[in-house]
């Protein structure tokens, strides 16, 4: 029998890899997102944020006892993929996952831990999504076993819209997303919370392209001259940004763009100086927020990654508001349980480096201030030799991202009770 | 041509069967690690999907870069099935969900089939590229279908347990899919000794003498991709039991790259070449996915060896040995596979040492130089282990061609011995 | 009218890429009978070889140097792989260069990384060369059309007056009668296969800065190419120039139109509601179709018109 024998083989390399063990001391979190692949570099770049807080946590003992670990799990983006992923996880004995690169893996994540902890209640998962940004996952597809820590998709344009409409300059708006339901939310939200602050504002285009496929953007550019737009809003990522503000750039066109994802990983990097002055972000910090108090922290992230090859610069302050939270749910609790840890975490209130942020206990979104901010080039300081290739003149834009000599300037900071919104869903608590 | 030949009772046949029944059954008794069941059933349903594919590749000589759109619509379908019937809105039993699977995968057989198959060749694959990515296309439009990036989900446990067999569990779910792979297999392996699977065999040897004999190619060609679409189809069906989700991915290239990756390393021209392919396949995948994160590379690098030195896939290299063990040579060989196998493993140290090296440099040489390889801890950027590393690739790949010089010439004296004694 | 214009210069310009690409493609498979799967990954190289030289020796060295240096991969891929599995017939070559895809893929995540690499327009092509109406028009592009006009004359020239284009065009027909007047035909496949990676390897050069160099761009234009070369007509240059217009024209201009069968149908005075059947179908705008049109194309050019639009042979 050749292939009994040679699956006995590869199955004892296998168990032996996955053998599950008890510990008391140790909390695991599995991180669950792309560690090979097309996004391998996103989720690099979170893998090391956790590992740096975890550290800070384990240093400072504030989980009062039990030590922190992050293991990194590859998920390749596939939804499918995750699920493979989580039952590995689940053997393992891991009991809080963390993810974030994609809604449409969470959604799956979601339900797959739904229908785990019905099944298994003894042996019930936490799950903390520090990035996947879906309205549903707050509303109609609600968990208790699901925490968000990132801003959802309509809170941000809440800030984004209320900021605009303070502009009067503002009379046409474009709208260029990408086709899948994050995009099809952002262009939904977008038309709804523009329609009610200024009923004025005239919505001159609804673009929904493919996502991840369209090679050229300067047919999309021309539209968008065409219409006349003031101002483009697009909730794009990855290399779709990147495209989309270099074909602005080489026709010349001058529109603000308001975007989600301007400043993810990788986007400066690629955009150059297309970006100065042009893209606008929405972010829970960036590294030039004004009084900053992540500043000791970020450096010494920057100064531990930064730099060749990947050039990683502190990015999700929420990374930390979790970890933070997490550790204070621990030590309150004296339990690594997920279902105490649930209970504490709902309606927790957190002193975040940019505020009191709020766990929200009807629907587990956190309510923390968001800040919009536009690209602008580093401040070159003649005394300071690290400034050296940064050409900005403007004191306020400090620092950099990712090396590109490109940071961010703040233009308004959202308070967190601004951008709270109504929710619909109806938490079914064990 | 081989006769055909008629037993009453081919002891043989069903011993191989029963076996390969019977070790499907006790496996998940032996390894009771848990993720194992995962991997099972993974295998499982890999197993027909890929022999499934080879209905094409193998028996018809088709080359297809698009096969997954057949598994995928029919799980799209079975989920959609699924949910209607949770819902109340027909009654259906699960253990029979993949069958809406499959007549889903075999009508679009029936649809696209008729097109893709007027001609073989290159021709049929990139016409079968086109569909897939066209397929692909759709789902991320249509997303009231297709579920949009986040897919459909579905719940497998629904209705009245029957004998205590609700589906929650894995496990069951596990012997459901060997059920449907034992079934698959047999009637996949009937159909090869049909007469439309011998027609599909001559239509793939030469097209034009099989004309000449009177057989319209078109047809047969397209009755086999749509018997093909139909198992592709329960195979789909099948992981969406297992998964409880259908996405997008199920259409797209990669799956349809990774069956056509899995049955030609197992070896197309033999029936159960795609078995074994799809074993080394998911254990590639699963086991070195979790060591390294090169493994892509790894497969890619199999994939093409296969390609160019074994053809025939791992299949014919088992096949190979089989009258040299009836003719008592195989100690002949012993010697030169010895060499082989230390000189390889010193080829295959320099390489997978070079490959992972430079992957940790390119991460995360300015963070964390160190790494640990083999049990060695060693600085990625210092110079001393890059010499070594490249020293075994070099020296491993000098002395590994001597080895295989003489397994070259083992084989030439076997072969030369075999041909003398059939003469005899 | 301005927007009409600034379009058909944006599909000409994107048209003439995809020309440059399938090129090499149509040239290799006309000759060598190969269909190279593996084509849109010299493309990929081509412009990592690009972002790596200019680096160190600046952009217009790295024009000539790099697909140099991909034709030089070309010819070894040629050489040691091509040549090992031809006589296993074109599907094991096919085979061969779908896994050689995969490798490259993976090996430019070993040496570059996986995200995107800073390989930026040099500063003397920045800019814009023309205003029309208000819309500036990069200059860029307009060396991006240079480029790729004066290759496609080159190719003729070479193919139709050089003593080796004369050379390779009999091996393509009688490759034992080129053997037998002393000709290494060998050899010549080899300059062929590497010339036509050579080719996709400038693609990659000027293609690389003008969208993204990233690790997925291989896998991103790979299909298209495919399409081009079917749809034009499988080994003709003059068809796949055509094509790549033709599907230039076609991916740029379906992004205006933002009609949809239920536009049309309520001139008709049919109304589409949330509750017809189909309604998914019907919403659905020329732009929203965008992706799919090339396939749809190639599959129908397959049903009526096997050949392609200049092919002289089917398959």
């Amino acid at each position: 029998m050749f292939h009994l024998k040679r699956a006995l083989a590869a199955l004892f390399v296998t168990s032996t890899l996955f053998a599950g063990s008890a510990y008391a001391e140790t909390l695991k979190i599995a991180y669950i997102d792309p560690l090979s692949g097309a996004f391998a570099n996103v989720g690099e770049a979170g893998l090391k944020q956790f590992q740096f807080v975890i550290d800070d946590i384990n240093k400072r003992n504030l989980t009062g006892g039990p030590k922190l670990e992050i293991v990194g799990f590859d998920n390749k983006v596939s939804p499918k993929e995750s699920l493979n992923v989580l039952k590995n996880v689940i053997d393992q004995g891991i009991r809080v996952i963390t993810q974030g690169n994609s809604s449409g893996v969470a959604g799956v994540l979601i339900d797959a831990v739904n229908k785990h902890n019905e099944r298994n209640p003894d042996k019930s998962i936490l799950y903390l999504n520090y990035a996947a940004v879906d309205p549903d996952f707050t509303n109609s597809k609600c968990s208790f076993w699901h925490f968000r820590f990132d801003a959802n998709s309509d809170m941000k344009m809440e800030a984004m819209t209320n900021f605009m409409a303070k502009d009067p300059k503002i009379k046409k708006v474009y709208l260029i997303n990408q086709n899948y339901s994050f995009g099809q939310a952002v262009s939904r939200a977008a038309k709804a919370d523009l329609k009610r602050k200024r009923p004025d504002i005239q919505i001159v285009g609804d673009d929904l392209h493919p996502i991840g496929q369209v090679k050229d953007f300067a047919p999309y550019v021309a539209k968008i001259k065409a219409s006349g737009a003031d101002v483009v809003i697009t909730g794009n990522w990855g290399n779709d940004i990147s495209l989309l503000i270099k074909a602005a750039k080489d026709a010349g066109l001058d529109t603000p763009f308001y975007t989600y994802y301007g400043g993810g990983l990788g986007a400066m990097t690629a955009m150059g100086d297309a970006g100065v002055g042009k893209v606008k972000q929405i972010t829970e910090w960036h590294s030039n927020v004004h009084p900053n108090k992540t500043e000791k922290f970020a450096n010494a992230f920057n100064a531990k990654y930064g730099g060749p090859p990947q050039h990683l610069t502190f990015y999700y302050l929420r990374v930390n508001n979790q970890m933070y939270m997490l550790a204070k749910a621990i030590k309150e609790t004296k339990s690594i349980d997920p279902k105490k840890l649930a209970y504490k975490l709902e309606g927790m209130k957190f002193a975040g480096d940019e505020g009191e942020v709020e766990m929200r206990a009807t629907d587990h979104q956190l309510i923390q201030p968001l800040y919009i901010s536009t690209v602008a080039e580093a401040y070159h300081d003649p005394k300071n030799p690290k400034t050296a290739k940064f050409k900005g003149k403007d004191k306020e834009v400090k620092y950099d991202v990712e090396d590109s000599g490109l940071g961010f300037k703040t233009d308004a900071r959202i308070d967190a009770y601004v951008t709270a919104q109504p929710t619909s869903c109806q938490m079914k608590r064990p | 041509m081989a006769k055909l030949k008629y037993r009453p009772i081919n002891l043989g046949r069903w011993l191989v069967w029963g076996g390969t029944a019977l070790v499907m059954i006790i496996l998940p008794l032996i390894l009771t690690a848990g993720f194992t069941l995962t991997l099972l059933s993974q295998i499982g349903v890999g197993i027909i999907f890929a022999l499934s594919y080879n209905m094409l590749l193998g028996q018809g000589g088709m080359l297809s870069f698009g096969h997954a759109v057949y598994s995928g619509l029919g799980a799209y379908f079975t989920v959609h099935a699924l949910n209607l019937i949770s819902q109340g809105a027909f009654h259906f039993p699960v253990t029979l969900a993949p069958i809406i699977g499959g007549l889903a995968g075999a009508t679009f057989g029936v649809i696209f089939g008729y097109v893709t198959t007027k001609k073989a060749g290159t021709t049929f694959a990139m016409i079968s590229l086109g569909i897939g990515e066209m397929v692909f296309a759709c789902s991320l439009m249509f997303a009231g279908f297709f579920g949009g990036e986040a897919g459909v989900s579905t719940n497998r446990v629904m209705g009245q347990s029957f004998l205590g067999i609700t589906y929650g569990p894995s496990i069951q779910v596990y012997y459901l899919i060997v059920g449907w792979a034992l079934v698959c297999m047999a009637a996949m392996y009937a159909w090869t000794q049909t007469p439309l699977g011998r027609m599909a065999n001559a239509v793939r040897d030469n097209p034009e003498r099989a004309e000449f004999v009177g057989y319209d190619t078109h047809m047969v060609r397209f009755l086999t991709l749509v018997l093909s679409g139909f198992f592709a189809g329960i195979a789909g069906g099948l992981s969406c039991i297992n998964y409880e989700i259908v996405t997008a991915e199920n259409v797209g290239a990669a799956a349809s790259g990774g069956v056509l990756i899995a049955t030609f390393i197992g070896g197309a021209g033999f029936f159960f070449g795609p078995i074994i392919g799809t074993i080394v396949f998911f254990t590639m995948v699963t086991a070195v996915g979790a060591m390294t994160k090169a493994w892509l590379f790894y497969l890619g690098l199999l994939f093409l060896i296969m390609v160019l030195y074994a053809p025939g896939g791992f299949a014919s290299l088992i096949l190979m040995h089989v009258p040299v063990i009836k003719a008592r040579l195989m100690r002949r060989l012993l010697l030169p596979y010895a060499a082989a196998l230390v000189t390889g493993a010193v080829l295959m140290a320099g390489l997978v040492s070079v490959v992972e090296m430079t992957y940790h440099f390119s991460l995360e040489a300015g963070t964390a130089p160190g790494m640990k390889l083999f049990g060695f801890a060693f600085n990625v950027t210092s110079a001393t282990p890059w010499t070594v590393a490249v020293g075994l690739l070099i020296g491993g790949f000098v002395i590994s061609r001597f080895a295989w010089a003489a397994v070259g010439r083992a084989w030439a004296d076997i072969v030369h011995i075999l041909q003398d004694r059939a003469v005899v | 009218m301005e927007f009409f214009l600034i379009s058909m210069l944006n599909s000409v310009s994107y048209g003439l890429l995809l020309f440059m690409l399938s090129s090499g493609l149509t040239i290799i498979f006309s000759m060598m009978g190969v269909l190279n799967f593996a084509h849109a990954s010299f493309y990929m190289i081509g412009a990592y070889f690009a972002y790596q030289l200019s680096g160190w020796l600046g952009f217009w060295p790295a024009l000539v140097c790099a697909p140099l240096l991909v034709g030089i991969v070309g010819m070894a891929v040629e050489r040691y792989g091509l040549r090992t599995v031809h006589k296993y017939g074109h599907v094991a070559e096919l085979l061969f260069t779908f896994g050689l895809a995969y490798l490259i893929e993976e090996a430019v995540h070993l040496i570059w990384g996986r995200s995107s690499v800073p390989y930026v327009i040099p500063p003397s092509l920045e800019g814009a060369a023309f205003t029309l109406f208000s819309t500036d028009y990069p200059l860029y592009r307009v060396f991006m059309m240079v480029v790729s006009v004066s290759m496609l004359i080159g190719i003729y020239l070479t193919l139709t007056r050089s003593r080796i284009g004369l050379v390779i065009q009999a091996a393509l027909t009688h490759p034992q009668t080129v053997e037998t007047l002393g000709h290494n035909v060998p050899r010549v496949f080899m300059l062929v296969f590497g010339g036509g990676s050579a080719l996709a390897g400038l693609a990659g050069v000027i293609g690389g800065n003008a969208f993204i160099t990233e690790p997925g761009m291989a896998a991103a234009v790979g299909p298209i190419v495919f399409v081009v070369v079917v749809v034009g007509g499988m080994g003709s240059l003059a068809g796949a120039f055509l094509a790549s217009l033709l599907i230039g024209t076609l991916q740029t201009f379906s992004v205006a139109l933002d009609y949809s069968f239920a536009d049309l149908l309520a001139k008709l005075g049919i109304s589409i509601g949330p509750d017809t059947p189909l309604a998914a179908l019907w919403d659905l705008t020329i732009a929203q179709t965008g992706p799919v049109l090339p396939y749809l194309l190639m599959v129908l050019m397959l049903i009526f018109r096997p050949k392609g639009i200049l092919g002289t042979r089917e398959g």
